[in-house]
Parts: structure tokens; C-alpha cells; sequence
């Protein structure tokens, strides 16, 4: 049997060109220049420059703030991915089953995705202020001592909370588009099969839903570690303490705030091995659990 | 006529279009500052002066962000050798832009070489060194310049009949009167700025080695000392008795405290008198930073905060004649006056003081002269002012032990042991990186 061969051809090749320069230009050639630049130890200005082989990793690594700062992104990253994905996932189920108004509703769901992070850090601050903020007196009234200036964890708080409303549109976007996706008669057999509205859930929507909590899952480790930066900015900058200081704010306040090139590289280089890392374990042990 | 000339000028630059560099055409001197608002808009006035005042240079001044912002914008454009010629770098970062060699030229020698003369005694004394290396050659021009003072509420003094404290030990006699007449007696916008260097400088406490890091970036912090140990447990004893309110590290925020009169006493820098007096719905005093009695009986001066301009290498002759000639503009009694006038901060030649006492200026608003007064209060071996790298970092780090503190998450020494620990660690860091 003659196998079928294809013709060589540099079209092909063309038509792709614009992406790989683009993905060379702004992915590829930024990332190998901050390996490289980890490696030295370089002033500001570029003057001299010494390279350090692994000094910059050791420094970042032995030094406590990372370590704590470290700490608190997993912790951060976890809750605000399963919190976003929890209520999200709550508001698609809900809005699912509303027969009259519906488009209102979804409507209101998904304005918050239009905000920009830093502007929703921006609302949460004033809300959270102890002058004006309505929560902030809120949360008082209620009996809670609500004090994110000198509290770790009300600050964690209020950063974790910011954050899971802002990316709960949208995940509610995808969860809905993805709910509706499931085919009437499967759902009108379980029905039949079933009469518990919460088994029929957990049974069967939940694991038809998988491809969609997958990746979401994965986006929402990503918006974790790296988005949330414009939020922290604009709410408790790392403080109280460095307690809510994620890794990527400290390579921010390192590198462009304290032009330390070396060190800020190094903690970005870790950090991109980190997520490397998670993904690859999420598409291994974690893909294979989802059936599309 | 003014607008003819203008017309033609136009028209001849767009004839020889690219070639801005025709023989007629001003010489462009850029000036990349840091000042936002209304601070933004005097800087705009005071290019717009000089541009008027001469017609051989022509600066301009854009503005690049907060102080962070202009400064990497500088980096990155002296990497890309574009750099601008005259830049506005803040305390912080000094050390960053002094000790990268060769990447300024110092205003002592820029305005020696290009005809304007150069007299470090002109500058106020709280001024001058700060931004000079270790044998006083000024290496970049003191432009804002500011000085922590102590605001207070004339109302809630008045109410708790007490008088504004000139020690901590007053504070501490007035503070329970405060907190009966329903205020928390202080708060403060910078603990690092404030209660850390500038506590050494009031106190003549040396506050890191190689006299305070001027001689060498080989230099190892010293806060980790009694005195300061002494204070940062009196500070969270006077948190805890409700005298102290702590409002986060944002300026604004602590300074809010003060502004809706829930704080009696603020303290915050002479250049933020300006705005308070608008945003302030009360009449508020200024006097002094206090000080322990029990650490020193008469008090120092404290040193500048703020900024200075510099100039970076690399530019041509001509363009550096022009840097000079707009350093002589803006170091004038006359436009230092209407600086110092228009946003509270000090003026830095005593020219220009003098010539703001004998326009009475002082008479009518009295506050305006304590940071001046202050700076010129006699000076110590340790109030020159310090020199340290990755100061932006460090500060970072003073700001975490602090919150500690005042958190209760860690005890006072184990606070200052960390951040020692981790300034020394950045030190070194940065001897190893510029060197």
C-alpha cells in the first residue's frame, strides 16, 4: 500500500510566521533574557556586570519574605480558585433554571468581567476603608473587630474577597455556556431515573462539566498567581507584615520599585518554573480524571 | 511680535524637518520629574518661566509617574542610551544612581564647567550634603525638599487643655487627656522616614556603618539599637492604650486620620502643608519632630526627604551649558521662593530663605518656616543624612518589622533582629552587585 505523501510546500510555514514572531518576540526572547539576566549580578544603569552563576536563586530562596511570600500565594491561589469556581459554578446551576428573565440575570452576572482588576482593587480599597467603606463598618457592626491595617487574616481577607468577585464572572460565563451545552436528553433520562435534584448533579452535570472545571481550573491558577498583582497593588500592597505579599508583587516591588535585576529575575524565573510545574502536573494526573 | 516669530520659526523647522539639529533652533533639554497634581502643574509653570526668560534652551518637562515610575523610566532609557538630561530621583534611591559609576555627572562639577559657579555654602545646612558624596562634592541638586514635622488639631489641644509636646516624654503626659477628649493622639504617614532615619538624625545616632554608608557601600545597617528598640515598645504600648492609630502603609490613609479629626496630632512632612490646609476643616498647628529627653537633651536637626535632579552622562557640551543655565534659573532666590510658596516645601539656598523673611512671608504664615527652621537646627556627626543601597527594599523590610510589632506578631527585639538580618542581606547584595 503506497502511503499518501503530502508536498513540501514554505506556505504553510508563511501563513504561521506573524504568530511565532509574535509568540518569539514577545514570549520567547523576554523569557530567555530573564534566564539570563538571573545569572548576574548587574547595577541598574548596566555599567558593570558579574555573572553569579546561582547566586540570585540562593539569595531569593534563603531569604524569609519569599518564603513567607511563597506560603501565602499557594494559600491565596488555592482558596481564590476554589472559591471562584464554587460560587460560580452555584450562580450557572441557578441561573440555568430561571425560565423568565433570564438574559437580565446572566446579564448582571457578567458585568463584573468587564472591571479590570486594579479598578476592582480600587472599589474593594474604598469599601474597606475605615472612614467611609461601608463593609469595613458593616463587618464592625457585626461584631467582628474588622481591622485589615493590623490583622494578617482580615487583610487576607479582603484581598481574597476582591479578587474571587472579580473572577467569578467569569467562570460563571463559561460554567452557563457549558451547562447548556449538555444535551436535553441526557438530562430528561436522569430526570426520569432520579428524583434527587442534588444526585442528578453530582452524577451526571458535575462530570459532564468536567473539560470546562478543568480548564477553568488551570485559568484560575494563572489569574491567582499573576492577575491578582493590579488588586494587591491597590489594596494592602503585601502588608500587613509581607502577609499578603504574592510572589509576583515582590518580583514587581524588587525589580522595578528596588531595580534589583538579578534578584527580581530569579524570582521570576522560579515563579515560571512553578506554574510550569503545576500545569504539567494538572494535565497529567488531573486531565486524565476528565472525560470529554 | 511674538506670534510672528513663533509662525516663522514653525515654518522653518518644518522646511528642515528632520534635521532639528539646525544651528538656529534652541537647544532641547529634557527634564523627567515626578511630581503629580498640583505639584505636576508648578513644575509646568516654572519650565514655562524659564523657556520665557531665554530663548537658547528649550526644557521640557514630562512628568513619568511617582518616583518608583521616573526612575525605572530613567534606567530603561539609559540602557537604551536615550536618557534624558536632567532626571528627579528620590532619597531612596539615591544610592541606585550614585553608585552605578559613571552615570551622572555630578551638579558640582556640571555647573563649575559650564560658567555658573558652584558654592556648596549656599545651600541650607540640612541640605547640602545629603546628596553629596563622601567628600561633600553634591553630586545631584536638592529640588523638593522636606522635613517631617508634627501637625496637631488646635481645637482637640485646646479641648483637652494641653499644649502641642516638644519631647516624647510630653507625649506620653498628654496622650491619656487626648484619649479623654475622645481622639487618638497621634498617627504618622512614613514610620520608616520618620520614626527610624530621621529618629537617628534627631537624636545624633549613627544609623548604619561606614558613616551611615557615604564612605562605602561595605556598610552593615545599625537600627537594631536600644534607643530604637526603646521607642518601637513605647510606640505599641501607645497602641495599645488606643494613643497610637496605625492606618496602614499608604501616607494618604494616616493623614485622613488627621483630616477627619479622629487623630489630634499628625505627623507628616513640611511639604504636606499645602494640601492640608485645604482638605483640613480645622485650624492646625506645626512645630517641631519631638524627641527623648532621656536620649538627648538638646536635640538635632533632621535631614531632607524628597528628592534631587540629576544629570546623566552622555549629552554634549551645549546641551550641559543648558542643564547648568536652568540649575542657575531654578537655584534663584526668586524661583526657589515661589517653589517653596506654592508647595510647602523648603526653599534650599539661604538666599532664597532671606529673601522670603525679608518679603514677610513668614509673618503672615508662620508655619510655613518650622521645617526650615528645623533643618537649620544645628547639626550633629550623624545628621548629614545616609547612603545606602537597595534602600527601596529595605525600607520594605522596616515597614514589615514594624507591622509585626504593632500587629503582635513578633516581639520587638525578634522584629528588629529580622530586619537587620534582611537589610544586611540586601547590603551585601548590593556591595557585591556595584562593586
Amino acid at each position: 500500500m503506497k502511503r499518501v505523501q503530502f508536498e513540501r510546500s514554505a506556505v504553510p510555514y508563511f501563513f504561521v510566521a506573524p504568530q511565532i514572531l509574535i509568540i518569539v518576540v514577545f514570549f520567547l526572547w523576554p523569557a530567555a533574557q530573564a534566564i539570563y539576566q538571573s545569572f548576574l549580578l548587574e547595577d541598574a544603569f548596566g555599567i558593570s556586570s558579574q555573572f553569579v552563576w546561582f547566586r540570585n536563586y540562593e539569595d531569593t530562596i534563603l531569604n524569609f519574605a519569599w518564603l513567607q511570600s511563597a506560603g501565602f500565594t499557594i494559600i491565596f491561589s488555592v482558596l481564590v480558585t476554589f472559591f471562584s469556581l464554587a460560587i460560580a459554578l452555584l450562580l450557572a446551576v441557578r441561573a440555568n433554571e430561571v425560565l423568565h428573565g433570564s438574559s437580565s440575570y446572566k446579564t448582571m452576572l457578567m458585568w463584573a468581567y468587564a472591571v479590570a482588576p486594579p479598578v476592582a482593587g480600587l472599589m474593594g480599597n474604598l469599601m474597606f476603608n475605615p472612614f467611609v467603606g461601608d463593609l469595613y463598618a458593616a463587618l464592625n457592626i457585626l461584631g467582628w473587630d474588622f481591622n485589615q491595617k493590623l490583622d494578617a487574616f482580615d487583610a487576607s481577607f479582603v484581598v481574597i474577597l476582591i479578587s474571587v468577585w472579580k473572577q467569578v464572572s467569569v467562570n460563571f460565563i463559561f460554567f452557563l455556556s457549558g451547562l447548556q451545552s449538555i444535551p436535553k436528553g441526557v438530562m430528561e433520562a436522569a430526570t426520569l431515573d432520579c428524583r434527587s435534584p442534588e444526585k442528578r448533579f453530582w452524577t451526571i452535570t458535575f462530570p459532564l462539566l468536567a473539560p470546562t472545571t478543568f480548564f477553568l481550573m488551570v485559568i484560575n491558577i494563572t489569574y491567582a498567581f499573576f492577575e491578582t498583582f493590579g488588586i494587591i497593588d491597590t489594596t494592602t500592597r503585601g502588608a500587613p507584615g509581607g502577609a499578603t505579599n504574592t510572589l509576583v508583587y515582590k518580583v514587581y516591588t524588587d525589580g522595578f520599585l528596588g531595580a534589583d535585576l538579578g534578584g527580581s529575575s530569579a524570582q521570576s524565573v522560579i515563579l515560571m518554573i512553578m506554574v510550569l510545574v503545576l500545569t504539567v502536573f494538572q494535565f497529567r494526573f488531573i486531565e486524565r480524571k476528565v472525560h470529554y | 511680535m511674538k506670534l510672528k516669530q513663533h509662525i516663522i520659526a514653525l515654518a522653518a523647522a518644518a522646511v528642515v524637518g528632520g534635521s532639528a539639529s539646525a544651528s538656529f533652533a534652541a537647544t532641547e533639554i529634557q527634564w523627567w520629574h515626578a511630581m503629580g497634581g498640583r505639584l505636576g502643574e508648578v513644575v509646568g509653570e516654572i519650565a514655562d518661566k524659564y523657556n520665557a526668560s531665554q530663548s537658547e534652551y528649550k526644557l521640557v518637562a514630562t512628568y513619568k509617574g511617582g518616583y518608583e515610575d521616573t526612575m525605572t523610566a530613567g534606567i530603561a532609557a539609559f540602557r537604551a542610551k536615550n536618557a534624558p538630561h536632567i532626571i528627579q530621583v528620590f532619597d531612596a534611591g539615591a544610592a541606585t544612581i550614585i553608585n552605578a559609576k559613571g552615570a551622572v555627572y555630578p551638579v558640582a562639577d556640571l555647573l563649575k564647567e559650564h560658567g555658573v559657579g558652584f558654592n556648596s555654602n549656599d545651600y541650607i545646612s540640612g541640605v547640602r550634603y545629603f546628596y553629596a558624596d563622601s567628600d561633600d562634592k553634591m553630586i545631584g541638586l536638592p529640588f523638593n525638599s522636606s522635613t517631617p514635622l508634627l501637625y496637631y488639631n488646635k481645637a482637640a489641644l485646646d479641648k483637652a487643655g494641653v499644649e502641642a509636646p516638644k519631647t516624647w516624654e510630653d507625649f506620653e503626659a498628654i496622650a491619656p487627656k487626648l484619649k479623654e477628649a475622645g481622639y487618638e493622639a497621634l498617627a504618622q504617614s512614613h514610620s520608616p522616614w520618620i520614626f527610624s532615619e530621621n529618629f537617628h538624625s534627631r537624636h545624633n545616632i549613627q544609623l548604619a556603618s561606614a558613616n551611615n554608608g557615604y564612605d562605602s557601600t561595605d556598610a552593615k545597617i545599625m537600627y537594631n539599637n536600644e534607643h530604637m528598640i526603646m521607642h518601637w515598645t513605647k510606640v505599641k504600648e501607645w497602641l495599645d492604650k488606643g494613643w497610637y492609630g496605625y492606618y496602614g502603609k499608604a501616607w494618604g490613609d494616616n493623614q485622613d486620620a488627621f483630616v477627619q479629626g479622629k487623630v489630634a496630632m499628625w505627623l507628616g512632612s513640611s511639604g504636606s502643608f499645602g494640601g492640608l490646609k485645604k482638605s483640613a476643616k480645622f485650624e492646625f498647628g506645626t512645630t517641631y519632630l519631638p524627641y527623648w529627653k532621656s536620649i538627648i537633651d538638646e536635640p538635632k536637626g533632621t535631614f531632607i526627604g524628597g528628592a534631587a535632579l540629576f544629570s546623566f552622562v552622555g549629552h554634549s557640551d551645549e546641551e550641559y551649558k543648558g542643564v547648568a543655565n536652568f540649575f542657575e534659573f531654578l537655584t534663584s532666590p526668586e524661583s526657589q521662593f515661589s517653589w517653596h510658596k506654592e508647595t510647602g516645601y523648603v526653599p534650599i539656598t539661604t538666599a532664597a530663605y532671606d529673601l522670603a523673611k525679608t518679603e514677610g512671608y513668614y509673618k503672615d504664615t508662620p508655619d510655613a518656616e518650622v521645617g526650615i527652621l528645623q533643618l537649620s537646627q544645628p547639626g550633629g556627626e550623624w545628621t548629614k543624612g545616609y547612603r545606602l543601597g537597595y534602600y527601596v527594599q529595605i525600607r520594605e523590610a522596616m515597614y514589615k518589622a514594624y507591622e509585626n510589632i504593632l500587629t503582635g506578631n513578633s516581639s520587638v527585639p525578634d522584629a528588629f533582629a529580622d530586619m537587620e538580618k534582611e537589610s544586611n542581606a540586601l547590603l551585601e547584595r548590593f556591595h557585591d552587585t556595584y562593586n
